[in-house]
């Protein structure tokens, strides 16, 4: 009997498979009828960019430890940044001022995140916890720290959600969760990726439902935070993506991997539209960034550099010089006019 | 070693041994001075030390699978740089190789650095000479490519002589060498009394420290770099000279010297999904898996064969003893799922996400998608529309503080301030969601809706936005009242107008299930009809084209182009992409 039974298991898991690798074969055969031209072609009638002038106007030094997250205020000028030593610094980026240092519990601070109000800020790591803490007081942050979130592996990512009350956060656990700040429970938890988030991107627009991530199991994956069910995924890394971020307008993603490629996908044609890549760029992309006409791609790498690309040309534009260790993270000021990076060799640079 | 292998019996050790593979983790070497001196800090407690030493190289081991790719977190870009070596030593297109007679000596296969820069300007695809400069210099800190006489690990641009590594040295080709590895070599090479091997100042400081390590070990370290010179002695002068080198390159990677930056660090994340997957491994199949590791580690020898001999029988005997306690590893991953106890379950889950994967499938072929053609032409409009926005590409007006150290543009954008830039103005017209990013555009739309009298639309699509995303959990339910309230209940104060068909939906959401995204269908209705109606009025109110006229005067628009018709055309485009897919 339960040979039979074991039997017609393997059987239907058989069948299973086989439908579903039609299917997969049937929906890039779809996929296919729709690419019709290249985005190199189309934006061959583009001129070319002008020589590029960006260059560091700003260091931030009082880290002790790699520097391992940003976020930038939406003022526009103030940034936060973690660690390897444990600490979390507020900066004013614009005099280089340090207004907050606080001390975390863990070292390993992975993630950190400006609240839209700008007066929280959200943390977390390898203690698998987010923590928020407010900063428009005078007396000890610490007293007044709150846990929001936790997960049963490290936080690699957090992002507020149009909000200051709600958080999301994506993990080493494979799992991604939006939580309600004020009574730190889960509205949505998002599963299915087979192997540990490592980056998450926020829609830019405010009535859009969705959000994408980025995997260690080379997929990129968009969510609906209404249902918690992920709608569309994206292949074609050939190893981990380590950063995912909306195009400007939100129709659209690049994707930064170790397999030391960009990606552009579009959500509208539902695949890979653009790739940046050279052979002479051989070290993982840590994070990814545009400009704000989305023109400029701006990729951090493990080789200490940030290549500037055209998107729409596909062609490198500049490489940034000035860190001397790996760039952990980089992220666009919210108004476009600087580019904040972090490294491993303990420094922050405003670029502009 | 046989004192280790009877502490190992012992059960509360190895809870300890847990706690310190734990410990191991978290403060994974930063440097590998730290790395030297947690370990030195420990030697009061000896029996401790003997563990930690083989389980640091053994949690390595955990770590590092080189018989799978993706364990490895750096291994796809050690095999890029592989390939370019390999090109680099091409006979035919290669470096050319030579041999240099020097005062009374020769230097062996040799290369200068200038050679290596044009060779790599000829042949990649790099945009220069410091581009060129720059992956010289990654390849050698990762000691791919080595200075004949040197601890620091770069490369300059002109006659320096360099060599290659041997693919024995690849760092792909090696788990992490331990402490005691570098012992040896430091022992050996004081015992060879020569000048070129004699050892620099950190390396000597770093030797003194092991002594005192490893005390009670120092005379199986000593034997065995004894042993490694007479294998030594047997090679040809001048293959030992080049093979000294290669060796030397090699510790400066793995122990490099004060000031270099180490290459061989690992990304925290990283590490934590290796160490998570292959404790997960080694539950479900540690018999196999201890196997697998004894081999691969002896596939990778370390540096000296005997220490990896001693190695190994250590590592096998802790490995396994770390699988038979892995209830108790599931402290260090509560993740980890409990053995499969039930085939069955196994496959029901198998089933069922397959089956959730064919819905899934099936669903995406079904889902209209966009010509790439017509996405591409999107990209370009978006472009074309922000470039005189977009600081990296339009010089900032009147300047971008972070080059002019002038804070005056964001003086300028604050709320409430008097003067609003034409083109700030005109970007409202771009499409609704521009519009109401702005706070102040925010604050004359609704101003306009208040003068006509029809601003509940956009009081209900804030009051949506409320519910969705700013509103705490507990309130979810009075909000979604409030709102019926407010907005739907017959003889609302600001009733709004939707049609039969989303109203039962609507009805439907607040009985079934009232949560933040029970007025989604109502709430596009709405965002929909203000874009078409409201706000396309907008743009075309004699408010709009003063502020759009206005904001001319005082700063003037480079071009002549006129933004009152561009924004209407762009509009239906935009219109229908901003929509929630």
């Amino acid at each position: 009997m339960a040979t039979i039974i074991e039997r017609n298991v393997a059987d239907s898991i058989d069948d299973l498979v086989k439908e579903a690798e039609m299917l997969k074969t049937r929906l890039e055969e779809e996929r296919a009828k729709f690419n019709d031209m290249e985005l190199t072609t189309v934006a061959e009638k583009l001129d070319a960019l002008p020589p590029f002038s960006t260059k560091s106007r700003r260091l931030l030094k009082g880290h002790q430890g790699k520097v391992l997250a940003l976020d930038w205020s939406v003022d526009k000028r103030h940034m936060v940044s973690t660690s390897q030593d444990g600490k979390l610094i507020v900066w004013d980026a614009f005099t280089t001022n340090k207004e907050n240092v606080i001390t975390m519990p863990t070292t390993w601070v992975m993630t950190c995140a400006y609240s839209p109000s700008g007066t929280t800020v959200a943390c977390g790591g390898l203690d698998n916890k987010v923590t928020l803490y407010p900063l428009n007081l005078d007396e000890d942050v610490n007293k007044h720290k709150k846990v929001v979130s936790n997960h049963l592996n490290y936080i690699s990512s957090c992002k507020f959600m149009h909000s200051d009350q709600q958080l999301l956060t994506a993990s080493g656990d494979s799992t991604a969760k939006l939580w309600d700040v004020e009574s730190s429970t889960a509205i949505q938890t998002f599963q299915g990726h087979q192997a540990d988030i490592m980056g998450i991107d926020v829609s830019p627009s405010e009535s859009g439902n969705i959000f994408v991530s980025g995997s260690s199991d080379h997929m990129a994956m968009v969510w609906d935070i209404r249902t918690g069910q992920y709608v569309q995924t994206f292949e074609g890394h050939e190893s981990d993506v380590n950063c995912v971020r909306f195009y400007p307008s939100g129709d659209a993603f690049v994707t930064g991997s170790d397999d030391a490629t960009c990606r552009l996908f579009d959500l509208r044609a539902d695949r890979q539209v653009a790739i940046f890549k050279k052979e002479s760029v051989i070290f993982a992309c840590n994070a990814v960034d545009f400009s704000l006409s989305g023109r400029l791609l701006f990729g951090g790498y493990s080789d200490y550099c940030i290549d500037v690309w055209d998107t729409l040309k596909g062609s490198r534009v500049a490489i940034l010089y000035g860190h001397e260790n790996r760039v952990s993270c980089l992220q666009i000021s919210p108004d476009g006019t600087a580019l904040g990076t972090g490294s491993w060799d303990c420094t922050l640079r405003i670029w502009a | 070693m046989a004192r280790a292998l009877s502490v190992t019996d012992d059960d509360s050790t190895s809870e300890q041994i847990i706690d310190m593979v734990r410990l191991n983790l978290q403060t994974t070497p930063v440097t590998n001075q730290t790395n030297l001196t947690t370990e030195y800090d420990q030697t009061d407690d000896q029996q401790q030390t003997i563990i930690n030493d083989f389980l640091l190289p053994m949690n390595m081991g955990l770590i590092y699978d080189p018989n799978n790719e993706s364990e490895q977190p750096n291994l796809s870009t050690f095999r890029k740089m592989e390939y370019l070596l390999e090109k680099m030593q091409d006979e035919n297109n290669g470096l050319p190789i030579k041999s240099v007679k020097s005062f009374m000596s020769k230097i062996p296969s040799v290369f200068t650095g200038a050679d290596l820069i044009q060779w790599i300007l000829k042949n990649l695809d790099v945009d220069d000479t410091i581009d060129s400069l720059h992956l010289a210099n990654l390849m050698s800190s990762h000691g791919y490519v080595l200075p004949i006489d040197d601890h620091v690990l770069t490369v300059k641009n002109d006659g320096t002589f360099y060599r290659f590594q041997t693919p024995y040295f690849w760092p792909s080709n090696h788990i992490e060498p331990d402490n005691i590895d570098y012992a040896v070599y430091l022992c050996k090479r004081t015992m060879q009394n020569k000048t070129r091997l004699e050892l620099a100042d950190y390396e000597a400081e770093n030797l003194a420290r092991l002594q005192k390590l490893f005390a009670r070990k120092w005379e199986l370290i000593y034997m065995q770099a004894e042993a490694q010179i007479k294998v030594d002695k047997k090679r040809d002068k001048v293959e030992r000279n080049v093979l000294d080198s290669q060796e030397r390159a090699f510790w400066d990677v793995y122990r490099p010297a004060p000031g270099c930056v180490n290459m061989t660090d690992q990304d925290i994340k990283k590490l934590m999904r290796r160490k998570t997957s292959s404790i997960c491994l080694h539950s479900s199949s540690h018999s196999l898996s201890s196997n697998r590791r004894t081999s691969s580690t002896s596939a990778t020898a370390p540096a000296s064969a005997l220490a990896a001999a001693a190695n190994r029988n250590l590592i096998t005997l802790t490995a396994s003893l770390f699988s038979s306690v892995s209830p108790s590893s599931a402290v260090v991953r509560p993740t980890q799922p409990p053995p499969p106890a039930l085939h069955e379950c196994d496959e029901t889950q198998e089933i069922d996400n397959l089956v959730h994967e064919i819905e899934f499938l099936k669903h995406r072929i079904e889902r209209r998608c966009l010509k790439t053609s017509k996405v591409c032409e999107n990209y370009i409009n978006y472009y074309e529309q922000y470039t005189e926005f977009d600081p990296f590409m339009t010089q900032s007006e009147p300047s971008n503080p972070w080059i002019s150290d002038s804070v005056d543009l964001w003086e300028m954008e604050k709320f409430g301030s008097r003067e609003i830039s034409s083109r700030r103005v005109k970007r409202w017209g771009f499409s609704i969601m521009e519009l109401l990013k702005d706070p102040v555009g925010r604050d004359h739309f609704w101003k306009f809706l208040d003068k006509e009298y029809s601003s509940e639309n956009l009081r209900f699509y804030e009051a949506c936005i409320q519910l969705r995303f700013h509103i705490p959990q507990k309130d979810v339910a009075n909000k979604v009242k409030e709102i019926y309230n407010e907005f739907l209940s017959p003889g609302a104060y600001y009733s709004i107008n939707i049609d039969q068909r989303i109203m039962n939906i609507t009805k439907k959401n607040i009985n079934n299930y009232p949560n933040r995204y029970t007025y989604d269908e109502a709430q596009e209705h709405i965002f929909n009809l203000m874009t078409r109606d409201t706000y396309n009025r907008f743009l075309r109110s004699e408010l709009y084209r003063e502020l759009l006229i206005g904001g001319k005067k005082k700063y003037g628009l480079k071009t002549g182009r006129l933004s009152i018709v561009r924004p209407l055309e762009n509009l239906t485009k935009f219109s229908t992409t901003s929509q929630p897919q």
